[in-house]
């Protein structure tokens, strides 16, 4: 019971950055290869605060995502106001995440690259819960805000959405800072729960699955990608499958993904769509 | 001191711009960034490892058959994960993103098959080292350094002399209309990915030699990105000299700065020149076109 348990906590700590990335991939329409670095900030900054100076835990939590979101901003405002192509910014993130995973591997609070123990084990289920739900409600009120419905204009056309009025980059950073946010959260909690953590857990690979999740789950949508990363860590857990043979379906998936369904599980469309067809009411927007 | 961190610099700068070169190769013909690049590079080094050690053939032939190993591997590549999103259309974060997918694949592909276990490669040379100034130098950094020349330049010729290499340059420039001039776009694009592998399959010779065969050592192709940036992407002239800028550039940095902060360096350097010049030092303009 308490295996399964921890999968469960475990998925929905990873639920959250993987809600976070959504609104800046599948929302604004950037991508990035980089945001296990601000899941590792995130995890980093609560970890020293409940570790070294005994703070209690929620103000470490956020205190954590706050860091994650200000850090953001360091990669965020010279990127974004350069307005770099969108391939050149997945790339200069990308860039930022292993530069940062360096540095935490060499800092003395840090400790360095083998990392912190003995942290306490603060994360029950019920507080990651009410971090998801709470984390979900807000994602879908700032979508349906004036600056998600911007976000999405983003996503659709730059320029267009530039010459209608969208203060392209202010949008983009908010996107980006909002997203930081999540992940740092999720950061916090994953630190509370292992009570270990260690930077090599924060790589590319990390950033790569938190992108998988979004994409296999669907751009535009906030119930796919949260089904995507439940699946993608209970499955193989279910499934008993080594750690290797996992990311090499991973790999595979991405590729397939992108080869045949590149909108995804559940592209543009929510799973409340599917239960509002059926009482013959009209669904999402197609696409 | 200075001549020798000069020399080893140049040694590391060569083999990222072998890297750096066909990473920006593929760039420049298909416009994103093959991820996969780092993949092949590693299954090039496995292919020269299986050669050396199951067939014990000599450098040469090691070095032949890594080649073509990598070039079909990476020609493979294509076929598989990138050639539908090219016919259509698809944006090149896709592509990038499947390049990405390809590169988690493969890693770990080999990690469960073949295991994390790290290979040396017979010793081809012994450890000869000429002293020049005071400092020694060893002679497969040499070696490598000017195998590294001659290979790109031999790409450079044939770009610029061959009929290939015209319709090459003519694809870079403008895809649609290379093809309705009646070049077969999947035989040039599977040439494109042939050079890139084979010298993918370069690369992983030489960084296995130098350094050992492992799993995850296609991440170095990082640094061929960051190379490959400064120099300016799509360039081979820039491939070239962001590697070798980059290769001396890190050496001084660990060598009298600080070895630790040698990594956030380049990847700082890297953004910097995405912000600033992102055309790199000897790129063409490539704005995203509306």
């Amino acid at each position: 019971m308490d295996y399964i348990l921890s999968i469960v906590v475990l998925a929905c700590i990873n639920m959250i950055a993987v809600l976070g990335l959504s609104i800046f991939t599948g929302f604004t329409g950037l991508f990035s290869f980089g945001h296990a670095a601000f899941v590792a900030v995130g995890a980093y900054t609560s970890a020293i605060l409940t570790y070294y100076y005994s703070v209690s835990f929620p103000i470490a939590l956020i205190a954590g995502a706050a860091a994650a979101g200000l850090v953001s901003l360091v990669i965020g405002i010279p990127t974004l106001r350069a307005k770099l192509r969108s391939d050149y910014f997945a790339i200069a993130i990308l860039g930022f995440g292993e530069a940062l995973r360096v540095l935490l591997e060499n800092f003395e609070i840090t400790n360095g690259a083998r990392g912190l123990p003995g942290i306490d084990s603060f994360t029950t289920l019920p507080i990651v819960l009410v971090c998801l739900a709470g984390g979900v409600l807000i994602a879908r009120n700032f979508l349906r805000s004036r600056w998600g419905a911007a976000c999405i204009a983003i996503r659709e056309d730059p320029i267009a959405a530039e010459m209608a009025g969208v203060r392209l980059f202010q949008t983009r950073l908010l996107s980006l800072v909002v997203s930081a946010v999540y992940c740092g959260l999720s950061g916090g909690l994953l630190a509370h729960f292992l009570s270990f953590i260690q930077p090599v857990m924060f790589t590319l690979l990390q950033s790569t699955q938190l992108l998988a999740a979004v994409i296999a789950g669907g751009m535009g949508s906030i119930s796919g990608p949260l089904i995507a990363s439940f699946v993608f860590i209970a499955l193989p857990e279910a499934l008993r499958v080594a750690q290797m043979w996992r990311l090499v379906a991973y790999g595979l998936l991405l590729v397939l993904i992108m080869v045949y369904r590149p909108q995804g599980l559940m592209g543009y469309s929510e799973l409340s769509s599917l239960f509002r067809k059926k009482t013959g009411e009209q669904g999402g927007q197609q696409r | 001191m200075f001549l020798q961190t000069l020399i080893t610099g140049l040694s590391i700068g060569g083999i990222y711009a072998l890297m750096a070169v066909g990473y920006s190769l593929v760039f420049s013909v298909l416009n994103f960034s093959n991820f996969a690049h780092g993949a092949v590079i590693m299954l090039g080094a496995y292919v020269g490892l299986a050669l050396a050690t199951k067939l014990s053939l000599g450098f040469g032939l090691v070095l032949a058959g890594s080649i073509a190993g990598a070039g079909i591997i990476a020609v493979l590549n294509e076929r598989l994960a990138y050639s539908s999103l090219r016919r259509r259309k698809a944006p090149s974060l896709y592509l990038m993103i499947s390049a990405m997918g390809c590169a988690v694949f493969l890693e770990n592909l080999v990690y469960a098959t073949i295991g994390s276990r790290f290979y040396a490669f017979p010793e081809f040379f012994g450890r000869q080292v000429v002293t020049l100034g005071g400092s020694s130098i060893s002679l497969l950094d040499v070696g490598a350094f000017l195998f590294a020349l001659a290979a790109i330049l031999g790409l450079h010729l044939f770009i610029n002399r061959t009929r290939t290499g015209i319709a090459i340059r003519a694809g870079v420039s403008d895809m649609t209309m290379c093809s309705l001039m009646g070049v077969d776009l999947d035989r040039l694009i599977a040439i494109v990915f042939l050079l890139a592998g084979g010298f993918a399959g370069v690369a992983g010779v030489f960084l296995g030699v130098k350094y050992l065969v492992y799993p995850t050592m296609g991440w170095v192709t990082n640094k061929a990105y960051i190379a490959a940036v400064i120099g300016g992407l799509g360039s081979l002239p820039g491939a070239l000299v962001g590697g070798l800028l980059l290769g001396i550039v890190e050496t001084f940095v660990s060598t009298y700065v600080s070895s630790v902060l040698r990594d956030v360096f380049s990847f700082s350097m890297l953004i910097a020149f995405l912000i600033w010049r992102p055309n790199g030092l000897l790129g063409r303009d490539s704005e995203e076109k509306v």
